[in-house]
C-alpha cells in the first residue's frame, strides 16, 4: 500500500509540473501580451500609448525575457516563496484573488458532491432493486431533466422561485448586512441559506448521471452469483444488498471526487455569473481575455493541483474499497 | 430406508410468469432426500435441475417462483416446515437458508464476493445462525476451512477469492456450507468448472464430510460418472419432470424410462468402437424451448419408441415399477402394453 501511494505521489508531481508547463505556453500563444491588450482597451478609450511607455512596461514586467526565463521566474516563485505573481490587470497580488475564490470553489464542490452523493446513493441502490416500476420510471424521469435543463436556465428559475415565494433576493454570496460584516454565526447561516441554490443547480446533473450510473452498475451486480449464494445462506435482503452488490457498484461514486471539482469549474462558469457568485470561472475568464498571464496561470495550476489531489484521493479510496485494485 | 425423510418434494411446481408466457421450470416432481444418503438429480442443460435445486431454499430468481406443491423438511427431533409455503424474504425461511440446509453452487469463481475476505464471508455466516462470539466464531472458521483441506486455514481467513484457485474457492464454499453442520446439502454442479482431479478432490471431501457428519446430500449434476461413483439414488430429470428416480443400482443395470436408457448409452466408452463396432450413441434432437412444451409425455419429440396418438397426447403417469423405483412412460405402463414389457423387479 505504501508503495503504491508513493507511486501515485510520484505521478502526480510530474502531472502538475507537465501541466503548468502546458498552462504557460497555451496562455502565451496567442500573439501580443497583457500590454497589447492593455492598449488595445486604452485605445478603444481615446488615449493614444506612447511606444516608449510601452517597452517600460514590458521591462519592468519581464515581458521581453525569453519565454522559459518568464516560466521560471513564476514557477520558482511559486514553489520556493509560495508567490504566486502579480496581477497585471487587478494591480494586486495573485494570492489576494486566488485563496477567496478558489475556496469558496472548494467549498462549494465539497457541499455538491455531498449533496450528489445524499441524493443518488438512495435513488439509485432504489431504482436499480425496483427496476421497471413506476418509482423506477418516476426517478428516471425526472433524472434526465436535471441532466438536461441547462444550468443556467434552472439557476433563473430557482431565482425566481425563492424571490417570488420566500422572498429573499438570492443572488450573490451574502446578504447586503453581512456583505462587509466580520465572520460570525450569522454570517456563516447567511452563506449556507445562499449556497442551497448553487448546490441545487450544480448537482441535480451530476445526480442524474450519477443514479444512472449506479442503476446500471448495481443491476450488472444483482445476477451475479456471490449474491444467490448470501442469500442462500440467509442474510436478508437489505443486509446482503448493502453489504454485497452496493458496495461493489460504489464505484462510480469514488470516482465523482475526482472529476467534480474541475467540472464546477469550468462548467460554472455560466451559473456563477447567473447567481453572482465570486467562485474561480468568471475571473478566469476575465483574466484570459485579458491576457494577464500570471493570475490565469496561477488559476489553473491551484486548479489542477486540487483536481489531481482529488484523483488521488479517489484512487486511494477505491483502493481501500476494492482489494483487487491494490494488488495489481 | 430410514423412518421420515429429511426432505420430502411432493408435486413441486416453479414457474416463471415472461411477457411470452408462462415457463414451467419444475412441473411436478416427487422426490425424498434422506439422512446420510445422496440424492443425485441427473439431466441435460436446460432440463430444470438446478431450478429445482434452487427452489428448495426459495431462492429461484426473479420472476421465477414456487407456485405449487410442497416441500417437508424434517430436521430430526424439530417439526416439519414446508419450505414451499413459505415467503421467501421472510424470516423463517432464512433461518432454514445455511443453517438447516446449506447449499454450495456451480461457479466456484463468482460464488464469493470478490472484494470480502475468505474470512470475512465465513464469519458472517457463522454469527449469522449462531449465538456466539466473533472470536468463536473465527475458531469455527478455521475449523471448517482445517476440515476441507485449507492449509494454514487462519491465515486464508485474510485472503481474497482472487487469490485463490477454483479448487480452493469451491472448498471455501463448502466450508461455508459446513461450518453451520446443515442437515442438508444441495450440490449444484459443484464440480463441472474444475478439472477433473480437483473434481474428484471435492467428491472424496463431500463423501468423507457427509459419513463424518451424516448429513443428506442432493448433488445435482449432468455427469453419469459421478453419479455413479457417489449416488445412493438417482432421479432423471426431462423438462422439469422426474421422468425416472430410484435406487442407483436399479437406474443403472435396470433403467426403464427410453430417455433414461438414452441417457446412459451416450456415455463414450473407451475402446467400443475397436471392440464391437458402436458409435458413440447421441439422442436425437434437442430439449425443446420450454415455452414449447409438447402436449403428453415431454420425453415424445426425441423418444424411439413414442407411440403417436397416446404418448404426444397423454401425461404418462408415474409407475412404481419396483419398490422405490419409479418411472413415467406409457410403454412401461402394464395397462397400456400388457404384461410383457419391462416390469421386472
Amino acid at each position: 500500500m505504501t508503495a503504491f501511494i508513493l507511486r501515485r505521489l510520484l505521478y502526480m508531481i510530474v502531472t502538475v509540473a507537465a501541466i503548468s508547463l502546458m498552462t504557460f505556453v497555451i496562455i502565451q500563444l496567442p500573439p501580443g501580451d497583457y500590454v497589447t491588450a492593455m492598449v488595445a482597451q486604452l485605445n478603444l478609450q481615446g488615449t493614444t500609448v506612447d511606444p516608449a511607455e510601452m517597452a517600460a512596461i514590458r521591462s519592468r514586467y519581464g515581458l521581453d525575457d525569453p519565454f522559459w526565463v518568464q516560466y521560471w521566474k513564476w514557477i520558482s516563485n511559486i514553489i520556493f516563496a509560495g508567490d504566486f505573481g502579480y496581477s497585471l490587470e487587478w494591480r494586486r497580488p495573485v494570492a489576494d484573488l486566488l485563496w477567496n475564490r478558489l475556496g469558496l470553489t472548494f467549498v462549494l464542490a465539497l457541499i455538491t458532491l455531498l449533496f450528489i452523493w445524499a441524493i443518488s446513493l438512495p435513488i439509485g441502490i432504489y431504482t436499480a432493486v425496483r427496476k421497471n416500476t413506476i418509482g423506477d420510471y418516476l426517478a428516471t424521469f425526472v433524472g434526465v431533466l436535471g441532466l438536461a435543463i441547462p444550468n443556467f436556465l434552472f439557476a433563473l428559475v430557482l431565482m425566481y422561485i425563492a424571490f417570488r415565494y420566500f422572498g429573499t433576493g438570492i443572488g450573490g454570496l451574502f446578504s447586503a448586512e453581512y456583505e462587509n460584516a466580520p465572520w460570525s454565526w450569522g454570517k456563516l447561516f447567511d452563506m449556507g441559506q445562499h449556497l442551497i441554490i448553487p448546490t441545487i443547480v450544480l448537482g441535480t446533473s451530476g445526480t442524474a448521471s450519477l443514479i444512472r450510473i449506479l442503476r446500471a452498475n448495481l443491476l450488472d451486480e444483482l445476477g451475479k452469483p456471490y449474491v444467490t449464494t448470501a442469500r442462500a445462506y440467509g442474510l436478508s435482503e437489505r443486509r446482503m444488498l448493502l453489504k454485497y452488490p452496493v458496495r461493489i457498484a460504489l464505484n462510480p461514486f469514488i470516482s465523482t471526487v475526482g472529476w467534480v471539482l474541475p467540472t464546477l469549474v469550468s462548467g460554472a462558469t455560466i451559473t456563477a455569473v447567473v447567481l453572482n457568485l465570486p467562485m474561480t470561472g468568471p475571473l478566469l475568464l476575465q483574466a484570459l481575455i485579458s491576457q494577464d498571464m500570471y493570475l490565469a496561470g496561477s488559476f489553473i495550476m491551484m486548479l489542477s493541483v486540487l483536481t489531481v489531489i482529488g484523483t488521488l484521493l479517489s484512487d486511494l479510496l477505491l483502493a481501500w474499497l476494492d482489494p483487487r485494485i491494490r494488488y495489481t | 430406508m430410514s423412518d421420515k425423510p429429511l426432505l420430502s418434494i411432493r408435486d413441486l411446481q416453479v414457474q416463471f410468469a415472461l411477457r411470452e408466457g408462462t415457463i414451467r421450470a419444475v412441473d411436478g416432481v416427487d422426490l425424498d432426500a434422506h439422512s446420510g444418503k445422496t440424492l443425485c438429480i441427473v439431466g441435460e442443460s436446460g432440463s430444470g435441475k438446478s431450478m429445482l435445486a434452487r427452489s428448495l431454499l426459495q431462492i429461484v430468481a426473479s420472476p421465477g417462483r414456487v407456485t405449487g406443491g410442497e416441500i417437508l423438511f424434517t430436521r430430526p427431533g424439530q417439526p416439519t416446515v414446508d419450505i414451499a409455503r413459505l415467503d421467501p424474504t421472510g424470516k423463517p425461511i432464512r433461518a432454514v437458508r445455511g443453517r438447516d440446509i446449506a447449499m454450495i453452487f456451480q461457479e466456484p469463481m463468482n460464488s464469493l464476493s470478490p472484494i470480502h475476505s475468505v474470512g470475512d464471508q465465513l464469519v458472517e455466516k457463522i454469527l449469522l445462525h449462531h449465538r456466539i462470539g466473533k472470536a468463536a466464531a473465527i475458531d469455527r472458521a478455521v475449523n471448517a476451512l482445517d476440515k476441507v483441506g485449507i492449509p494454514n486455514p487462519r491465515q486464508r481467513l485474510n485472503s481474497y477469492p482472487f487469490e485463490l484457485s477454483g479448487g480452493m474457492r469451491q472448498r471455501v464454499m463448502i466450508a461455508m456450507a459446513l461450518a453451520c453442520e446443515p442437515a442438508l446439502l444441495i450440490a449444484d454442479e459443484p464440480t463441472t468448472a474444475l478439472d477433473v482431479t480437483t473434481q474428484a478432490n471435492i467428491l472424496d471431501l463431500i463423501a468423507d464430510l457427509q459419513r463424518e457428519l451424516g448429513m443428506g446430500v442432493v448433488f445435482i449434476t449432468h455427469d453419469l460418472g459421478v453419479v455413479a461413483e457417489i449416488a445412493d439414488e438417482v432421479a432423471v430429470v426431462y423438462l422439469g419432470r422426474v421422468v425416472e428416480r430410484g435406487p442407483v443400482e436399479e437406474i443403472f443395470y435396470n433403467p426403464q424410462h427410453p430417455y433414461t436408457l438414452a441417457l446412459l448409452s451416450s456415455i463414450p466408452k473407451l475402446g467400443a468402437r475397436r471392440a464391437r463396432g458402436q458409435r458413440l450413441r447421441a439422442i436425437e434432437g434437442m430439449v425443446p424451448h420450454p415455452l414449447n412444451r409438447p402436449k403428453g409425455c415431454p420425453f415424445n419429440t426425441r423418444c424411439a419408441e413414442a407411440r403417436a396418438g397416446l404418448c404426444d397426447q397423454v401425461d404418462p403417469r408415474n409407475l412404481e415399477l419396483a419398490p422405490g423405483h419409479f418411472a413415467a412412460c406409457h410403454m412401461r405402463d402394464p395397462a397400456i402394453v400388457g404384461d410383457a414389457v419391462g416390469v421386472s423387479a
